[in-house]
């Protein structure tokens, strides 16, 4: 890159002129001859404005890619097969500035967004949970895991059923649903230790199928496919609702009018505040000896025995905490629907959790969050198209699969400054 | 037994199917020695390496290794099969079902003899000072909570892992290479990685399967110094298999000599080098050629 740049005007002008000429043959018959009844005219502006457009496209990215930035750009471009870099010991994250920056947008949006976007955002968010648990299983631990609905289906059941038998709320029920996901991980987790890569998919597939299989014939405890309802979170024992029946009301203790967007404004700060937690944790458990152990068994398996990590241990404390933020997810999920039943925990949600994660780029906590949010908004933004959805998302993680197959970002080391040595 | 053998193999068989890939083999290594396997291909060293470091589970025989103050039984610790007796027995029983359950070869590390592999297995998208770190496990602060609240003794534990993480890539010279994947090292440097990777483990004996497969001579050289400071310094006793004879010959204390499953030389450089069944071993079974050396 070190030689002059200058830019080659005349091979610029050459695409601009093939990128024209292909305009012309494309767009020719199809904007330029317009049927009337059973005569035709031809309108020769709008196809020269088309070809034009293209053409004079065609010369500034011709041009572009010709100057200094444009070439490192391509460059950069053409190198995407890297693996992790190591970051200098002294490296300072922009997150420092972004975060804050973040949070503070992130607290205005139930005041100022309509109710719509609110649950929009919401759902982003519950995905967000769901990718992060199985990021650990998947990008950390590298255990593929197509199961994961299973956990998320046990979190929103538990809620639900945890309030019509036992009369536990939200706030009860919340830890709760993570408790009892980990333990299902655990109990799915310790049959299938001794498998890996496809054998292990097809189990865990299995597990997930067998779970809304139960919630779905077990009608006389789960009310099978007519679904169940759920309890909407309280603020200390105030209701969300127009009346209660025992005590006070949001909006009666505050002497509001009644607005049903109380509610979702209610669920989303706390969710917000559970994602930043997580978050958090998650930060903080990749840089922690579990977390190292989990990256070394994605490694080789065969090493970290032989250095005196208990493999079994370590798959299961992978498996167990991914599944419990799937059981957070599931919690706000069924608060958030008011009603959940078995199809709303098909294959296709576990499909859809896993592209969130091998999207983001395996391991990467903020590919993870940008992936979730763009596979869960997008989706509502592209509403028309609701019958193409799933051949986008297919031709999307095509693309995405041959042009960033290591996921949107990519994965960072941390680096340690050298210090002196010494053993004891 | 005494504590003078860290590791003692007594009639070790291992079958695999039909084919008998080590028929009762019988050493003992010393406490501070280098010591080294040797044979031709196929004679069964790097299983006699997979059944100490319980990555086999031998057929038969027994494997003690007297390290860290007890003697650890390495067949046990993998999960043996119920026996009738243990059925009767509630202790037994319940120790079997724990080492069938949680046992295995990372047991056999915990109790003190590391390995390295002789095709290279390091954490290759990991940096070098995380495959180092990794090899800590077991003497860090494992506590998630200590972890997620960053805690005082969570980060004095962490500064004294990579304390020790420097100390050893300065004793193998990769300091300057710490931030790096250990993926990207050059072959030579992975070897050393890994060595020093089964240093910090803290082990007392550690195994080294082929350290001088592809080093050039000079690396090779500066390999020998290495293992001559493990045993020197940290008090490490190494066992290796290795086809360098001109290293083998040098750095050794003790050499055993395997061939076709079974033992069959065993003693110090200067008896193995003289014997004829070695050279029968190493060069077929016409010892009419005189001028044979190893």
């Amino acid at each position: 890159m070190s030689q002059a740049v200058g830019i080659n005007f005349k091979k610029s002008s050459i695409d601009a002129l093939i990128a024209g000429f292909l305009a012309l043959i494309l767009f020719g018959p199809i904007v330029g001859v317009l049927l009337d009844g059973y005569k035709f005219d031809f309108e020769f502006d709008r196809v020269a404005w088309i070809v034009a457009i293209v053409a004079v496209g065609r010369f500034a990215v011709s041009s572009f890619f010709q100057t200094e930035k444009g070439v490192a750009m391509a460059f950069r471009y053409a190198n995407n097969n890297e693996g992790a870099t190591v970051l200098a010991p002294n490296h300072k994250s922009k997150m420092v500035w972004i975060i804050p920056l973040v949070i503070a947008v992130g607290l205005l949006i139930p005041f100022v967004a309509s109710k719509y976007v609110l649950t929009v955002v919401i759902l982003g968010l519950i995905y967000v949970l769901l990718g992060l648990g199985l990021n650990i299983v998947v990008g950390l631990a590298g255990l593929l895991d197509l199961g994961f609905v299973g956990f998320y289906a046990i979190g929103a059941y538990g809620l639900a059923l945890g309030y019509e038998n036992l009369g536990l709320g939200f706030w009860s029920m919340l830890p709760i649903a993570a408790i009892l996901a980990a333990v299902a991980g655990a109990i799915l987790g310790f049959p299938v230790l001794r498998m890996h890569g496809d054998y292990l998919a097809i189990v865990t597939l299995g597990f997930g199928e067998i779970i809304r299989l139960v919630l779905t014939n077990w009608a006389s405890f789960t009310h099978g496919p007519n679904g169940i309802s759920a309890p909407l979170p309280t603020l200390f024992g105030l209701e969300f609702k127009r009346r209660s029946r025992d005590g006070e009301t949001f909006h009666e203790f505050f002497n509001l009018p009644y607005d049903s967007a109380y509610k979702y404004m209610f669920i989303y700060i706390v969710l917000f505040a559970v994602v930043w937690a997580v978050l958090f944790i998650k930060h903080r458990l990749v840089k922690m000896p579990i977390g190292r152990a989990w990256e070394a068994l994605r490694e080789d398996e065969i090493a970290c025995r032989s250095l005196g990590l208990n493999h079994v241990l370590v798959k299961l404390s992978a498996f167990m905490l991914g599944a419990s933020t799937g059981g957070l997810a599931g919690v706000f999920f069924a608060t958030y629907q008011g009603f959940i039943n078995p199809s709303s925990f098909t294959f296709f949600e576990s499909a859809l959790i896993l592209a969130i994660v091998v999207l983001g780029g395996m391991g990467s906590t903020l590919g993870v969050v940008i992936a979730a949010f763009f596979l869960t908004v997008l989706p509502e933004m592209l509403r028309e198209f609701a019958e193409y959805r799933v051949l986008m998302f297919g031709i999307l993680m095509v693309v995405m699969m041959i042009w960033k197959p290591r996921g949107i970002v990519r994965v960072t080391r941390t680096g340690f400054a050298p210090r002196k040595g010494a053993v004891k | 037994m005494s504590q003078e053998h860290v590791l003692k193999v007594e009639n070790l068989v291992m079958h695999f199917g039909g084919i008998k890939a080590l028929n009762d083999v019988n050493f003992d290594i010393q406490r501070g020695s280098v010591s080294a396997l040797i044979g031709p291909n196929g004679a069964g060293k790097t299983t006699v390496f997979n059944c100490l470091t319980g990555f086999y589970k031998a057929t038969g025989g027994k494997i003690t290794l007297s390290a860290g103050g007890k003697e650890t039984s390495v067949i046990k610790v993998l999960g043996e099969p119920f026996q009738p007796a243990d059925f009767f027995s509630p202790v037994a029983f319940v120790r079997r079902l724990k080492y069938k359950m949680f046992g295995g070869s990372h047991l056999v590390n915990r109790a003190g003899l590391a390995r390295t592999f002789q095709n290279i297995r390091l954490f290759k998208e990991m940096s070098v000072v995380e495959n180092l770190l990794v090899a800590q496990h077991m003497r860090v602060n494992r506590s998630l909570i200590a972890g997620i609240l960053n805690t005082k003794a969570y980060q004095k534990a962490e500064e004294e892992a990579l304390e020790r993480v420097f100390y050893w890539l300065g004793v193998v010279d990769l300091v300057d290479s710490a931030n790096r994947l250990a993926g990207e090292l050059s072959y030579g440097q992975q070897r050393r990685l890994e060595i020093a990777r089964a240093m910090c483990t803290n082990p007392e004996i550690v195994c080294l399967d082929e350290p001088a497969a592809g080093l050039n001579p000079s690396e090779t050289e500066a390999l020998t110094k290495m293992i001559r400071v493990l045993r020197d310094e940290h008090n490490t006793t190494v066992l290796l298999i290795e086809h360098d004879m001109g290293m083998v010959m040098d750095i050794s204390d003790y050499i055993v000599v395997l061939d076709h499953g079974e033992v069959i030389a065993k003693g110090g450089p200067d008896d193995i080098k003289n014997n004829p069944k070695v050279i029968a071993a190493y060069l077929g079974a016409e010892e009419d050629d005189e001028e044979v050396t190893l």
